[in-house]
């Protein structure tokens, strides 16, 4: 059923009662071309270019929970493409280009808005820092301006611009960057990869990996074994533990980041706007709850929680940054599990076990990479090579020495 | 996790006393190790959902490094020793990490102390 105006119409006509779910409940079958495990934006995502872009459309997505339970619905829906390194601004130059046309290309609503984000600075190092970040986001064709105070002013005036200790000196402005709906993502991409015939199986926990003579030929799971050609893993936090199960060792840590909503008020933020002084960042959504988040808790987790320590960090950095935040209510907190790889940047790349490929390292950002990490992901497990934009996403990386480290802490994943 | 820790050394104490650095299963190499040794001590990890060994550092406090027992998916604190403790029991034991010197256990209370 395509969504439109008309279609809202004719619905409110009669009643809302024709109205058909927005996909299928598929029973797993004996055998796909292409299975994945992890029903995420990711995943999802994969599984829809796969059969957009390839043709291959007798594929299987395993979710261990529903479709969308993992960290697609746990982030503050910050879509951005402000890298630094060459192995990452292009990659995530296209995804934001791919987000500038998901809504028509999915026919679902994702609340794409893109409202500028602002990354503030608080010193003159930390000015020459963001100047030499914009110019590497121009040279990869991004757009990227260097705001001064005033002109930070005239568009955020709720900032403490003479904080005594942090004082706002300016801000870099990505203006195409912004929010979408992250439920709305995973939703979107379920139901087109749905209406291409991509089966969606929902608590189905992978068990197992079969292998014979080297080559992935199934999955063992909660719901009996199903074969495979071609198996992608785009596990997230648990992708170490699927991983495990095909003997690999992977150079990712789980660890917990958190994620608050206010209750709701008037407008008042109006871009994504990030603290320069600690990690924090804010946007308002359109219910007019506050989303905010801040630092990992720095240990490792898999409990989709966290500790009141970080929470209250986080807290001191928002009224750091807006005093004027201090005196609204947070109504939810909740916690993801990232997979914080040891260098800050993504794998989508081949595995040492035939037909197996791994899409992992996400960290922070993966939500923003949803659909261009779909795109290379479905490419590399297609036609077996490499995807021009993710050719630096390898997962012998570390030992040849070309790790893509954003903030140059080395090897050191929580710090990433 | 419980908000307060038992250090072997200081007795009960707030979380926020403390830092945590990491699995405390990686050995580092010897110098003179070959490149694969030290490329699987720097980057590979088991990434454990269970019973984990950490790294902490009492910084607020006697600011001796610490091996905590933890599980990353509850949560719950087992036990906590004084690192060179449990480095001197791996080095005898590489299988058994419980070291027998100075232990505390976090989740039974006062009652020791």
């Amino acid at each position: 059923m395509k969504y439109s105006a008309l279609s809202i119409f004719r619905q409110a006509l009669s009643g809302n009662r024709g109205w058909t779910p927005a996909w299928r409940e598929s029973e797993p079958k004996s055998h796909y071309d292409v299975i994945i495990v992890g029903g995420g934006g990711h995943g999802l995502a994969t599984a829809y270019y796969l059969a957009k872009n390839h043709g291959i459309t007798n594929v299987a997505v395993l979710e261990k929970g529903y479709l969308g339970s993992g960290n697609v619905g746990r982030n503050t829906t910050i879509v951005r493409a402000n890298y630094l390194l060459e192995g990452n601004e292009p990659f995530f130059a296209q995804s934001l280009k791919l987000w500038e046309g998901l809504e028509q290309e999915l026919n679902f609503n994702a609340m794409m808005s893109q409202r500028g984000v602002i990354n503030l600075y608080h010193s003159d190092g930390q000015r020459d820092a963001y100047a030499r970040r914009g110019n590497a986001m121009r040279l990869a064709g991004e757009d990227a301006e260097l705001l001064n105070r005033e002109q930070v002013r005239a568009l955020v005036p709720y900032l403490d611009f003479d904080n005594a200790r942090f004082p706002v000196h300016g801000g870099l402005m990505q203006r195409r960057g912004g929010t979408a709906r992250h439920d709305g993502v995973a939703w979107g991409y379920a139901r087109a990869a749905d209406s291409r015939g991509v089966d969606l199986i929902q608590n189905c926990e992978v068990t197992g990996i079969r292998r014979e003579g080297g080559r992935v030929t199934g999955v063992e799971t909660s719901r009996g074994f199903i074969g495979c050609n071609k198996l992608g893993l785009a596990a997230a936090g648990n992708s170490s533990r699927v991983a495990e199960m095909a003997g690999m060792r992977l150079p990712i840590e789980s660890q917990v980041l958190q994620a608050f909503v206010s209750e709701g008020i008037k407008p008042f933020v109006d871009q994504v706007v990030t603290f320069g002084a600690a990690l924090f960042y804010l946007s308002q959504s359109d219910k007019g709850g506050l989303v905010f988040g801040g630092s990992l808790d720095f240990y490792n987790s898999y409990a989709q929680r966290g500790n009141l320590q970080t929470v209250e960090n986080v807290m001191e950095a928002a009224c750091a940054m807006v005093p004027a935040v201090s005196r609204v209510k947070v109504l939810r907190a909740w916690g993801g599990v990232m997979d914080m790889s040891m260098d800050g940047s993504p794998i989508i790349d081949h595995t040492p076990v035939d037909n197996l490929y791994l899409n992992c390292g996400w960290c922070y950002g993966g939500f923003k990479a949803t659909p261009a990490s779909g795109w290379c992901f479905a490419h590399l497990l297609a036609t077996g090579e490499t995807h021009e934009l993710a050719k630096a996403f390898r997962l012998d990386r570390f030992s040849r020495g070309y790790q893509i480290d954003e903030t140059g802490h080395g090897a050191q994943a929580n710090l990433h | 996790m419980a908000s307060l820790i038992r250090c072997p050394h200081c007795g009960m104490r707030p979380k926020e006393e403390f830092s945590i650095r990491g699995d405390a299963s990686p050995v580092r190499p010897k110098p003179e190790a070959k490149f694969a040794a030290w490329d699987d001590y720097l980057h590979s990890r088991d990434n454990v959902r269970g019973v984990m060994h950490e790294h902490w550092q009492h910084v607020g406090g006697c600011r001796r490094w610490l091996v905590v027992e933890r599980d990353t998916f509850t949560h719950e604190v087992h036990s906590v020793v004084d690192a060179a403790d449990y480095a001197r029991a791996r080095a005898v034991k590489p299988s058994k990490v419980k070291p027998k010197g100075k232990t505390a256990t976090a989740a039974k209370g006062r009652a020791k102390s």
